[in-house]
């Protein structure tokens, strides 16, 4: 069946859509007018409340794939998208554990701040940029990607023109409003993709007398083994390596790192990660009662037919349950979900690309403030081209595990890093420059080696590296290089900076 | 003294995930097990786990307002009572 026939592009869809879109400019223009500073620009000057900042993070990480992928991985086999779930929540509590507090009170716009805050400035930097620009661009391609094909399906746009709708959009906002317009993009998109994925929970449960064990038994008794770990977990190994990598990556992810600059205080940011932690939590548990309810009520053949993956899931589940103006409504969140989570990589792309490498490498941090902004915004243009560019390039390929991979990257390249150089007074330079391009190379070439990569897309009969995703290697790699390149070229000034830095860790630079 | 317990509370989600993806991956048995119909032990315990990351920061963030900040606010304090008695009391 062709999945423009089941989910069909309804005028519903295409008038909410345009409501958010001419909402988002219009707070795009009323951002635009109050940045005129780098400091704006990047981290709406710090005046972001928590409150704001916690619904910005959520939006900032609920992506299309986390609400499309995940309700119709559950809907088609139960348990094992649950597996997925809490694997993208728990990297929360560590955020806030590990680098919410310090990141606000060391850094200004990159994570890289931190890192080379008691190291020399330039090789750290350009390898921070190398780990923070591989993330940033395997998830652009992902987001981008599936923009283009859920939004050919929904509004029965052409691809290409669905790619570069998306990225006129998104350039709009960040290269005009910043991070201001960007942030509230963020928020608005949370509040309604929470909204509608309530709403059509309830809607699923009042047909289950509002008790979702009554939902679960539904499934079970019609499909069987729902409720059990099926065949996603079939080697324990790779489960673990793919845990890993989501875990520790979102504490790794540049976009996220970079939310804790737009907040006043430490207080702020240990406060923001507590409600977007709820925020998530709440939705991968929505999530799990719509992926459920699809099964139920859609089918699972229907499902199956209508996209791989199941990625339609919650679509025809609107449809479903609440006909065409739902399927409108949801159709215009998701759109609006993948506008707000690119428009976040660009911005913190573009950070890497003018604070660390323009600014902070080429001009020596001796860049006038005129000259940072036009910068800052050069990037974000050239950004937004690269990622058309790229989801154009790499139109009807299977792109599905590049999320994956960006969360490994962030997770060997930037992490491990970051946690040395807060936490070890012995931690030089050139051991965390090794630590990253490390980090960087490996997850990358680990993907490549994986039956990912030669099975799935080269159709190769068997592949070199065993395992799926590759933190489980690449992550134990670049702390253990990094603290070797440490251990074996002692420096005298890395170490002495150390103490100085722990204070302005702990009491912030006021 | 944050880092003590920011390197706790990691070490107690790190057990809790690995422990129910470990559950996950080599006691499919238990994990499948019906508590009530509709309701398997491994269902509950994911949903556990979303909760308890959850309590988890709830805890973290109590801690710090309680006893963290209120340290953190003596010790500016302290520091600059010094700065000023060094420069003669001078704003």
């Amino acid at each position: 069946m062709n999945p423009a026939v089941v989910v069909e592009p309804s005028a519903t869809a295409i008038g909410f859509f345009f409501a958010f879109v001419a909402a988002t400019l219009g707070i795009t223009y009323w951002a635009a007018r109050r940045t005129r500073t780098t400091s704006e620009y990047f981290a709406a000057a710090g005046r972001i409340t928590a409150g704001q900042n916690g619904f910005a993070l959520a939006g900032d990480y609920m992506s299309a794939a986390s609400f499309l992928g995940i309700a119709g991985m559950v809907s088609l086999s139960g348990f094992d998208g649950l597996i997925y779930s809490v694997g993208f929540l728990v990297g929360w509590p560590l955020v806030m554990f590990l680098v919410a507090e310090p990141l606000r009170n060391l850094g200004k716009f990159t994570f890289a701040d931190v890192v080379a805050a008691r190291l020399r400035q330039r090789p750290v930097r350009i390898a921070a940029a190398l780990g923070s620009l591989s993330v940033v661009s395997f998830y652009l391609i992902a987001q981008m990607v599936g923009a283009g094909d859920l939004i050919r399906t929904m509004f029965g746009l052409s691809y290409e023109t669905a790619v570069l709708v998306v990225g006129a959009v998104m350039i709009a906002y960040v290269l005009f409003g910043g991070m201001i317009a960007t942030t509230w993009v963020q928020i608005i998109k949370a509040g309604l993709l929470l909204t509608g994925a309530t709403m059509l929970a309830l809607l699923v449960l009042v047909r289950f007398g509002m008790n979702p064990v009554a939902l679960f038994d539904e499934a079970a008794r019609r499909y069987g083994g729902m409720l059990a770990p099926g065949k996603l977990v079939a080697n324990p190994l790779d489960t673990v390596s793919l845990g890993l990598a989501l875990m520790l990556g979102t504490a790794g992810l540049p976009h996220i790192l970079m939310r804790f600059y737009t907040v006043p205080d430490a207080q702020a940011a240990r406060r923001s990660v507590f409600y977007a932690t709820g925020l998530i939590g709440f939705f991968y548990l929505v999530t799990f009662i719509l992926g459920f309810g699809a099964s139920v009520i859609v089918g699972q053949e229907t499902i199956a037919a209508a996209g791989k993956g199941g990625n339609m899931a919650a679509l025809l589940l609107a449809q479903a349950v609440g006909g065409k103006s739902l399927l409108g409504f949801i159709s215009a969140v998701a759109f609006a979900t993948i506008l707000a989570v690119v428009a976040g990589l660009t911005l913190s792309g573009a950070a890497a690309l003018s604070h660390d490498l323009w600014v902070s490498v080429v001009r020596k941090g001796e860049a006038r403030e005129k000259e940072q902004l036009a910068v800052a915004r050069g990037a974000t243009l050239f950004l937004g081209v690269v990622a058309v560019v790229l989801g154009l390039s790499f139109k009807g390929q299977n792109v599905a595990f590049m999320v994956g991979l960006a969360f490994a990257i962030a997770a060997s390249a930037n992490l491990p890093a970051l946690l040395m150089s807060l936490l070890w007074r012995g931690f030089t330079t050139a051991g965390a420059v090794a630590s990253m391009v490390t980090g960087s190379i490996s997850s990358i070439g680990l993907i490549a080696l994986s039956s990912t990569v030669q099975v799935d897309i080269l159709h190769k009969a068997s592949a070199i590296f065993p395992l799926k995703n590759p933190g489980i290697v690449s992550i134990p790699l670049a702390f253990a290089v990094g603290a070797v390149v440490s251990w074996l070229a002692p420096d005298g000034d890395d170490q002495a900076k150390f103490l100085e830095i722990q204070r302005r860790t702990t009491l912030g630079s006021g | 003294m944050r880092w003590r317990i920011a390197v706790m509370l990691t070490v107690v989600m790190l057990v809790v995930y690995f422990g129910f993806i470990a559950l996950t991956a080599l006691g499919k048995g238990l994990m499948g097990t019906l508590l009530a119909s509709g309701l398997s032990v491994g269902m509950l315990l994911g949903a556990l786990v979303i909760v308890s990351a959850f309590a988890l920061t709830g805890i973290y963030v109590r801690w710090a307002n309680v006893r963290y900040d209120p340290e953190l606010h003596q010790i500016r304090q302290a520091l600059s009572n010094e700065r000023d008695s060094r420069t003669g009391g001078t704003p």
